[in-house]
């Protein structure tokens, strides 16, 4: 189907195959490596205790770690946070040990050395919390799942909602593939950004599928594929510019929000990207393939229904 | 075409007019502050008001506002220098009957206090503080209850002669009783039928010659049981809490058994937490002077005593009876022995422990009373891949001394170490006891200076992003972009008004909502002018243009729009703390964008464009 109004016309589903491919590329990665390397939970999940402290001036990590050796923290992670004067210290969970105490206990020993020290953060979650949450944010992220697919298969058609998931899917899978990938930390925060990134994604795809419906009651000839074609041609520069404005803010926090939100921001920016990409190359093929036709959308009154019978 | 109506552009300015007044407090910003509150019997009142003032004209403090609300005292200062030196002076001029706590006091002018506009509630991440989530022990409080029960079974079957041999409690819960004889059992079984219609009995089988009766409080008693131990405990917590003196603290129950305790600017997290956890109590109990001590650590503990250590590790034996508990204490001060200097405090008892107390040493002047500290803990650990419950008790008799009068009402306690663990005894022991103990299963503080910074690069990150949204907007929509800069700015005040109007609690990841709010929120209006540009291609008018594209592109914003708030709904639901900020600016966001994007826009391109003839339309 051809439109002399329209300003592109690319044939994106002309390479729905090739797409398809990507995908499945990028999703056996992330499988891959969640199975391999798993997520690098932070310790909102796991339990443990967590203290950043920040020292006047810039410190040596063996410093640090020196002092903690003498003591029971020997086994602790050390490590800068954003800058050499910032210290993150972690402790994990010990067998048979347990006590929100532990951060006070550290703090002392760190307080005893010549530095003058400053306490930034202290985080506590004890086991019990931690498998909580994770229970928690999986549910929460069904709950959603749950309650977009009865949304979409209300307000527009079954096949629709399919499609619209498949792609939701797509994009957590990826996004939390990234993040086994890069091994970056995979905190609290971080899952409320891919509760987020299902909302941006799923406001992309439903633009599209607007059109697509749209397109289909408008126009009276024309394969599904070519409407749906058509359709993410029209919606193709709203798509691009609210991914652009959506990624150039995200850029900004990322860089200037500091390091306690980078791992939020990253996870955004990269469902962003993903999510953009899905609604186009994931959420209509996948609708297309569930063979949504002219009859699926049509209005349902009974005598519109006959005359598209009719040739 | 294309003209609003007046009484819409009468709607929008008087929405932008009060999303503008309620936004404004927020650019005032906080003074340092101490906000004074009654401890106990105390009132405060303008008399508090005027000690207050002399209490800092004496110390020479200048203070830029006082205002007295209800039941507190808000004293403003020019820094924070100022305001600790103060801290120090009110308390000592007020004494101990009042709470001072450093507080930042809202600078609101006053002609917008009237309409009641307040700044945004910070969150903890951003002002700094302590959060922690508590969790009772339950075990604890319903075996604490049957217990009670032993006591109450036993008085009741004693009272009406009905003869049994012991009761006791079970390792499972619940209670067995041995009577002598299946008549006695009968009648017991009557007995607490009649008297406790909450317990379930049950007769279990067992050898012939025993009368056994198995006892344990029924489903809804053990509901009640744990309802009363978190209630209780909320309420010692709120008691501590303001002995400790923190301003706008939050105690909240989260659950059936778990409590938040939230403590904006407290920094000494080591003492919130033994203040808040700790369980302690004290006990009196004569020494047993007829036995001796050595037999007792030998293994030959006599019937009715028990092996105590001292602090300094030394043994003593104590009777087994309790003369009085920490129960009647109703106040305790921190002070100094008169003769010796050395730390102590203060107890006054209510009347009934008052009487029950002289009754008790009226006997025993010259004999040797002990004071044994009591603590339980509680600690969730992991072994083998379990989560186990740990629990502890120390007991410790923190001082031994000869009755050389009958005690009555007040009396004190010496033997303690040092100043701080008097003035902890005795804000415990005024505070009371937790009904259950309690365990800390997560903590999170901030520091005041990392509490700024987030703050800091939080707006840094909103202003930027804003920036560049702006300059995009404008260089690629030229008029049109305007437009929509202008309603993305409104977009920004009304989520703070909203924020600060339903007092909501801004978060780091509250800002960061807000930041991705600034990037989506113009989606609607690139929606509507792609649609504009379309119908422009289409061949259509430019006024027809306008009119369909605003038309045409509602329909497709509305159903984008629900379903994003649907995430933010199930984010708001599953959320704890920050992550629920993030959740309600989001959906503030939203819902905001909805009216900025579409109306606001609409009513400026109406304004510029509306009403005329137009040849051609730049978009």
């Amino acid at each position: 189907m051809d439109n002399p109004t329209q300003k592109f016309h690319l044939d994106f589903m002309g390479k729905r195959r090739l797409a398809f491919a990507f995908s499945v590329l990028l999703i056996s990665a992330s499988i891959v490596s969640l199975v391999t390397q798993k997520l690098n939970f932070g310790i909102d999940f796991t339990g443990g205790t967590l203290v950043e402290v920040g020292y006047r001036q810039a410190v040596e990590l063996d410093q640090v770690r020196s002092v903690l050796a003498a003591t029971e923290f020997s086994d602790a992670v050390v490590q800068y946070f954003g800058s050499a004067k910032d210290v993150l210290i972690r402790v994990a969970q010990v067998q048979g040990k347990n006590s929100a105490d532990i951060s006070d206990a550290i703090i002392a020993v760190l307080r005893q050395s010549d530095q003058p020290v400053e306490v930034r953060r202290v985080e506590f979650v004890g086991p019990q919390v931690g498998e909580d949450l994770k229970e928690d944010g999986g549910l929460a992220m069904i709950y959603a799942l749950i309650m977009i697919f009865i949304y979409i298969a209300f307000r527009f058609q079954r096949l629709f909602s399919v499609g619209a998931i498949a792609a939701l899917v797509h994009d957590v899978i990826i996004t939390i593939g990234f993040f086994s990938i890069m091994q970056m930390d995979f905190d609290l925060t971080v899952l409320a950004a891919l509760l987020a990134v299902i909302g941006y994604s799923l406001n992309d795809t439903i633009v599209v599928f607007d059109r697509i419906r749209e397109n289909f009651r408008r126009v009276r000839k024309g394969a599904p594929v070519d409407i749906i074609n058509a359709s993410l041609n029209q919606t193709l520069s709203r798509t691009l510019m609210t991914s652009l404005t959506t990624l150039l803010v995200l850029t900004a926090l990322f860089f200037l929000g500091g390091e306690v939100i980078r791992p939020f921001s990253a996870a955004l920016i990269v469902g962003v990207i993903i999510g953009t990409y899905s609604s186009i190359y994931v959420a209509s093929p996948v609708t297309l393939a569930m063979g949504i036709s002219k009859q699926d959308l049509m209005p349902v009154e009974k005598e519109g229904a006959e005359k598209d019978r009719s040739p | 075409m294309n003209r609003y109506s007046f009484w819409k552009y009468l709607l929008i300015i008087v929405i932008v007019a009060v999303g503008s007044l309620y936004a404004l407090p927020n650019l005032y910003g906080k003074d340092p502050a101490l906000q004074i509150s009654a401890s106990r019997s105390a009132e405060v009142s303008e008399l508090t008001g005027f000690s207050v003032e002399e209490a800092l004209d004496k110390a020479g403090i200048d203070h830029i506002g006082m205002d007295l609300g209800t039941n507190n005292l808000v004293v403003r200062f020019q820094d924070e220098e100022s305001q600790l030196k103060a801290q120090e002076a009110v308390k000592e001029a007020l004494g101990r009957s009042y709470t001072v706590a450093l507080n930042l006091a809202p600078a609101t002018p006053d002609w917008l206090r009237v309409f009641g506009a307040e700044p945004m509630y910070l969150g903890l991440d951003l002002r700094g503080g302590v959060h922690f989530l508590m969790e009772v022990d339950m075990e604890a409080a319903v075996a604490k209850a049957d217990e009670r029960y032993i006591s109450d079974i036993r008085t009741q079957l004693r009272d009406n002669r009905i003869r049994y041999k012991t009761i006791t409690r079970r390792r499972e819960g619940g209670l067995l009783i041995r009577f002598r004889d299946a008549d006695q059992r009968q009648k017991g079984i009557a007995e607490i039928e009649d008297n406790f219609p909450e317990l379930e009995l049950e007769q279990p089988q067992l050898d012939a010659g025993e009368f056994h009766l198995a006892v344990k409080l029924n489903e809804a008693a053990v509901k009640e049981t744990r309802r009363l131990a978190l209630q209780q405990n909320i309420t010692t917590l709120r008691k501590r809490v303001n002995e400790l003196g923190v301003a706008e603290p939050v105690i909240q129950q989260q659950g059936l058994e778990r409590v938040v305790v939230q403590l904006p600017g407290v920094q000494d997290t080591a003492r919130a937490k033994d203040i808040l956890g700790a369980t302690a109590t004290l006990e009196f109990r004569m020494t047993d002077q007829e036995h001796d001590v050595q037999d007792a650590l030998d293994g030959r503990v006599p019937a009715g005593a028990k092996l105590y250590y001292e602090r300094s590790g030394e043994p003593v034996l104590l009777k087994k009876q309790v003369m009085l508990t920490g129960d009647y204490i109703i106040d305790a001060a921190a002070g100094f022995d008169s003769v010796t200097g050395s730390p102590n405090v203060s107890i006054t008892l209510d009347g009934k422990g008052a009487k029950r107390f002289s009754d008790a040493t009226a006997d025993e002047v010259g004999r040797n009373m002990a004071v044994v500290f009591i603590e339980n803990k509680t600690e969730t650990v992991e072994r083998d891949g379990e989560m186990v419950k740990r629990k502890e008790t120390i007991e410790e008799v923190i001082n031994v001394a000869t009755i050389r009068e009958q005690l009555g009402k007040r009396f004190q306690i010496t033997g303690l170490d040092s100043t701080e663990e008097a003035r902890d005894l005795a804000l415990l022991l005024r505070a009371g006891a937790l009904a259950a103990p309690i365990e800390i299963i997560e903590e999170r503080t901030i520091g005041p200076s990392l509490g700024q910074d987030n703050i800091d690069k939080g707006f840094m990150s909103v202003q930027v992003g804003f920036i560049l949204v702006l300059i995009f907007m404008a260089v690629w929509y030229k008029a049109f972009g305007l437009a929509a800069d202008v309603a993305l700015a409104l977009n920004l005040v009304l989520i703070v008004a909203l924020l600060s109007l339903l007092q909501a609690t801004l978060t780091l990841p509250g800002i960061a909502g807000i930041v991705l709010t600034v990037g989506m929120a113009v989606d609607a209006n690139v929606l509507i002018f792609q649609r504009i540009r379309e119908e422009i291609r289409n061949g259509n008018s430019p006024q027809a243009s306008i009119h369909a594209g605003y038309e045409k592109a509602f329909t497709t914003i509305a159903d984008a729009n629900i379903t994003t708030l649907f995430a933010a709904l199930v984010l708001f639901s599953f959320g704890t703390g920050p992550i629920k900020g993030f959740a309600v600016t989001l959906s503030l966001g939203i819902v905001c964008s909805m009216f900025t994007a579409i109306m606001v826009t609409r009513s400026i391109v109406n304004l510029i464009y509306g009403g005329r003839k137009l040849e051609k339309l730049v978009i």
